[in-house]
């Protein structure tokens, strides 16, 4: 072995850290920024009072993760169905040739740039739902709609995962016992496929809970807390987005003060797939 | 109570508009964009510098930011994110350090991309003094892609069979040659997936760049100039009502790519997982 190799063996060592080394280098920043400020205005003045007015000093964001939790449930309720059901036509259903045409399309979904889906929403979906529903159209109904279409690709490539990743005898086993393919799917092969299942949806969630350019085009960004789904409201991250082009002092601090609580909201929910698939 | 048969096959009709949806849905939104966009582009269109903030004029400017950014983040990302993969996969087995590694990836994947946007601009922009360059946008996306690197990099390399190593070193070879001129080479087109795949990030992506490579109009002239991608420019044009035929031609151009991306990697991946199955 040569010393180029040593080298060699060496830089590739070092360059594998740099994951965990950038990861730790962003939570140090986004922290530094936020943090102080996080403890010196009070953190659960930030986080239960829903007045936000920079030029007042007033920075309580309830609105604003009321906003986030509204939009992630409903982005949820409309793609968990969808995916999880598009998981197991593909898997069990569907003949191995459909499924090498379908998932590839349907991955495609994950390609469409977000402001895209943003458009589409603010120019087709909020003026059907205004015309049909009343209301503004720009509301959590909306976003809801188009960030569980956005949230399918996660939900559907990691339960297919997990419902491929099955041994072959439950099908078998259950199919020979005389049970129908879709007897099979609802008792022995969902059960056994539940926590990479979960883990799919949690990430959705957390897609769902990041998106921005989408949500800033089509929730409607009011600060006021939504009392019905046709209200517009606004999330965590286009609160960001939409101001830090010119926040300075205290209100940019409060931004990344919101970034900090996003941020470790996230680590927790990557933690806990981490878990889920250690389990396994 | 229903009988097993009937319900068969009322879950496979439920099943199936599932699919349907899902595909219609996408058909939609590319026919829709298609449809809209594709009369507004022109040679003008094309290459024409950008107007009154992009009312009339071209999106020239915007497509060399485009180019610019997606090659300089794959630049950074690819090296890092390969020789990640390798470490993993040839020159340690499972263990706590990896977990470690493998963690790190995962988180960020997870991170939406406005707080990249945050972090490029207090480290890359401020810290650092880049300012609203394309290689503060560059940088900041190439973070954002190691993950699909890594993984793709990672399943590629696991692909190649053991015995390839092997005969390697049963001609000598030290395990960097075996790594360097055959594992490499035999994974190399389910690396360039997770490349191509990644440029696709790197042209669909809005919120980490307004804050890293900023808005400029103007068509960059060095990696340290100002400029906004197609998607960002995009974003302006939409969002602030400025002109909804360039939007619509804008888009039609960003879906355009991605499709091409989309099929040529997969083309790709196809004849490579032929090869070995």
């Amino acid at each position: 072995m040569g010393v180029n190799e040593k080298i060699i063996e060496k830089t590739i060592y070092f360059l594998a850290f740099s994951a965990i080394f950038i990861l730790l280098l962003i939570t140090i920043f986004i922290f530094k920024e936020g943090v102080p400020f996080l403890f010196n205005y009070g953190v659960l003045k930030i986080i239960f009072r829903s007045s936000w007015s920079p030029s007042d000093q007033e920075f309580g964001i309830f609105a604003m993760i009321i906003g986030s939790i509204y939009i992630t449930l409903g982005a949820l309720i409309v793609g968990i169905p969808l995916g999880v059901a598009c998981a197991i036509y593909l898997c069990e259903f569907a003949h191995k040739r459909t499924r090498l045409i379908i998932k590839p399309t349907i991955e495609l979904l994950a390609g469409i740039p977000s402001v895209v889906y943003g458009f589409m929403g603010m120019i087709v979906l909020a003026p059907i739902i205004r015309s049909f529903l009343g209301g503004s159209g720009l509301s959590i109904l909306s976003a809801s709609l188009v960030l569980g279409i956005m949230i399918l690709p996660t939900i559907i490539s990691i339960s297919m995962d997990s419902l491929m990743a099955l041994p072959k005898t439950y099908k078998e086993g259950s199919i020979a016992l005389g049970a129908t393919t879709w007897q099979t799917v609802i008792m022995v092969l969902l059960p056994a496929a539940k926590s990479g299942i979960i883990a799919g949806i949690i990430l959705g969630l957390g897609r769902a809970i990041g998106e921005t350019m989408a949500v800033i085009m089509i929730a409607g960004n009011s600060l006021k807390i939504p009392v019905s789904v046709l209200d517009s409201t606004r999330t965590m991250t286009a609160g960001i987005a939409l101001e830090m082009g010119y926040a300075i002092g205290d209100h940019r601090m409060a931004l990344f003060a919101m970034a900090v609580i996003l941020f470790i909201f996230i680590l927790l929910l990557n933690s806990l797939v981490t878990f889920i698939f250690q389990k396994k | 109570m229903i009988n097993a048969k009937t319900s068969e096959r009322i879950a496979k009709m439920f099943l199936i508009s599932a699919i349907l949806i899902t595909l219609g849905i996408l058909g939609f939104i590319i026919l829709f964009i298609l449809i809209n966009g594709l009369p507004v582009i022109s040679a003008n269109f094309l290459f024409k510098p950008i107007e009154e903030m992009g009312k009339s004029g071209g999106i020239f400017p915007t497509i060399i930011s485009t180019i610019y950014i997606s090659m300089l983040s794959i630049f950074f990302a690819a090296p890092l994110g390969v020789a990640t993969a390798i470490y993993l996969t040839e020159y340690t087995r499972e263990n706590y350090l990896t977990k470690v590694i493998r963690f790190g990836a995962d988180c960020l994947a997870g991170i939406p991309s406005i707080i990249y946007g945050l972090f490029g601009f207090v480290f890359f922009v401020i810290y650092l003094k880049m300012s609203w360059s394309i290689l503060s946008g560059a940088l900041t996306l190439s973070i954002m892609m190691l993950p699909t690197i890594i993984r793709t990099s990672e399943e590629a390399i696991r692909a190649v069979p053991y015995s390839y190593r092997e005969a390697t070193y049963a001609l000598g070879g030290s395990k960097w040659q075996g790594i360097r001129f055959i594992v490499i080479p035999k994974a190399m087109p389910g690396i360039l997936t997770g490349i191509i795949l990644s440029i696709g990030r790197a042209v669909s992506e809005t919120a980490a760049l307004i804050f890293t490579a900023g808005m400029s109009i103007r068509t960059p002239t060095s990696i340290f100039s100002s400029g906004r991608t197609m998607a960002v420019h995009f974003y302006a044009l939409a969002r602030e009502g400025i002109s909804i035929q360039m939007a619509y031609g804008t888009a039609a151009i960003l879906i355009i790519t991605i499709l091409i991306i989309n099929i040529f990697s997969y083309y790709l991946l196809f004849r490579y997982q032929k090869k070995y199955s």
